[in-house]
């Protein structure tokens, strides 16, 4: 497949939220460690808002059920994570505008868009140990990938985006509540750069099975 | 878990129905979980609104009213609210002058007041926002997320809140706020645990000699875990990092606020107040204010929290001011 339609947007969604739910208490045991323990649950709450509403939101064009999704989980999962998947799916939102597919060019330049938005609002760097570790390179790879198809770059992408992941649990964390742990939230997988990685792995999964 | 409650879930939504029906002459509760001041919005009155997880009562629903806050948004326990809560408060208390919003320093309260801002400003209302930063117990770093909003807040609510009644302008009322944060440490310590009602076990296990120094509001780790000690050695513990931090030196006048967190009793606190006020004295200190009393919590937690504001005459005269509301009552 050479683009990206709002019946594949409806896959990566379902599958987004199908697999957060599963993984729900996975992450939530990460958060604990580290955080504080409502990871796995505002997020599968926030997912399960969407899939509630999946149908009045695939109803709009690309980038009008990417600010559906964007705004229901601001509405919806609270703590920091709500603003800043919100703002992931908002800013893909504004880069899809009103076309009814993406090229890979355009799913990379929508994909470095949202990444640029969580980046702004949440004020995280790489090495701060947290989901734009994750997201970061994955959509580095992506771009990177982008001349081999869709599916070839998407694949590049959750794999870079779980070495991302991996590579900063021994850490200390710079942002969020886990910063104030300073040494003590080394050597734990950071929960949001978990859930970015499920976010790419998602997307790989539903563009693979078109 | 034993707590007065019928489902975990309803929690929030019944306090703030209780709160509704106990103060209907000075709040009213709108969707989606926002306490409003009962004559709002008022033209021409910079609004003043704050919000987080609930759990730390009377803050802040218990501080909305005449010369504190406009409105107050109240999360799940322990959780920010979302944008759409201050949103819906912004829109509530807005009377064309203007709304300012008081946010505590948590990752989650600052983004979702960050979009609530944007999102009201997209609608033709002038918002700005102060961060309450005063927890000496975090290090100020560009390495976390720096220090946890806490004791501070409450004064602010009172001193910015009745620079606004009096009608200050939006500028104004906000130099002030970034002035009182500017000018504020806090200090807490917890005795106890404290259980969040969803989570239905204490959020950490802490032995009956033992005692955590600089603990959060929401049970988060302190600076250290001791054996428990004497009230004066505790109070010397939180209020000598206060002191050294500002630092507060001879000649300075302050307001002194010894809160409790919760499951702490009054005399306890008076035994806290005792050592603060000798501790000021040995310093050449005025304590020309106080407030002793439970007014930012953290759910059934024993234990307290120590602040100090540095006044300055204009701060003095507008935490004299009148306040009418359901936590704080005096002139009105």
């Amino acid at each position: 497949m050479s683009t990206f339609d709002s019946p594949a947007f409806r896959r990566f969604v379902e599958t987004f939220a199908d697999r957060l739910h599963e993984r729900r208490d996975e992450l939530t045991q990460l958060d604990s460690a580290i955080g504080d323990a409502d990871h796995g649950i505002n997020m599968d709450r926030g997912f399960s808002a969407v899939r509630g509403k999946l149908d009045e939101l695939a109803a709009a064009d690309l980038g009008g059920f990417s600010k559906g999704v964007g705004m229901t989980l601001i509405s919806t999962v609270g703590g920091a994570s709500g603003p800043l998947y919100g703002t992931f799916f908002l800013r893909l939102a504004t880069s899809f505008g009103d076309r009814a597919s993406a090229t890979p060019d355009e799913l990379g330049e929508a994909l470095r868009a949202g990444l640029d938005g969580v980046r702004q609002r949440g004020k995280a760097e790489l090495d701060d140990k947290t989901m734009v570790d994750a997201m970061s390179p994955g959509v580095d790879a992506y771009e990177a990938a982008s001349a081999d198809g869709m599916g070839a770059a998407l694949a590049a992408a959750a794999t870079a985006a779980a070495a991302g992941r991996d590579r900063i649990t021994p850490l200390v964390a710079r942002k969020g509540r886990a910063s104030y742990l300073g040494e003590r939230a080394a050597n734990h997988q950071d929960p949001g750069a978990t859930s970015t990685t499920i976010l790419f792995e998602s997307l790989r999964d539903a563009v693979a099975e078109s | 878990m034993k707590k007065l409650m019928n489902a975990a879930d309803d929690m929030v939504d019944e306090a703030l129905a209780g709160m509704a029906a106990a103060h209907p002459d000075l709040i009213r509760v709108i969707e989606p979980n926002v306490i409003v001041r009962a004559d709002a919005p008022r033209q021409g009155k910079v609004g003043i609104i704050s919000g987080g997880g609930s759990g730390h009562e009377p803050m802040h629903g218990g501080f909305v009213g005449t010369g504190m806050l406009d409105a107050a948004c109240a999360g799940a326990v322990f959780t920010s609210p979302v944008p759409d809560q201050m949103l819906a408060a912004t829109k509530a208390v807005d009377g064309g002058a203007g709304v300012l919003h008081i946010v505590k320093n948590y990752t989650g309260d600052i983004m979702n007041f960050e979009l609530a801002a944007e999102l009201a400003q997209a609608e033709g209302i002038e918002v700005t926002s102060v961060i309450l930063a005063d927890d000496v117990a975090v290090k100020d770093s560009l390495y976390t997320a720096g220090r946890r909003g806490v004791g501070g807040t409450v004064l602010a609510e009172k001193i910015v809140g009745a620079a606004a009644e009096e009608g200050q302008d939006l500028a104004a009322v906000t130099a002030l706020c970034q002035r009182v944060q500017d000018n504020v440490r806090s200090m807490g310590m917890a005795l106890t645990s404290c259980t969040v009602p969803a989570a239905g076990k204490p959020t950490f296990e802490i032995g009956d000699d033992e005692m955590e120094i600089g603990v959060g509001i929401h049970g988060e780790p302190g600076r250290e875990r001791r054996k428990l000690a004497s009230a004066d050695e505790i109070t010397e513990a939180l209020l000598t990092p206060i002191l050294d931090d500002m630092p507060f030196s001879s000649g300075d006048k302050v307001l002194a606020f010894v809160n409790g967190m919760g499951g702490t009793p009054l005399i306890e606190l008076y035994v806290i107040y005792n050592k603060v006020a000798q501790m000021c004295a040995d310093r050449g200190v005025t304590i020309e204010r106080n407030l002793v009393g439970s007014y930012i919590t953290s759910l059934e937690m024993a234990g307290c929290s120590i602040t100090l504001l540095k006044l300055d005459d204009e701060m003095t005269r507008l935490w004299d001011a009148p306040v009418h509301t359901a936590a704080l009552r005096r002139g009105a």
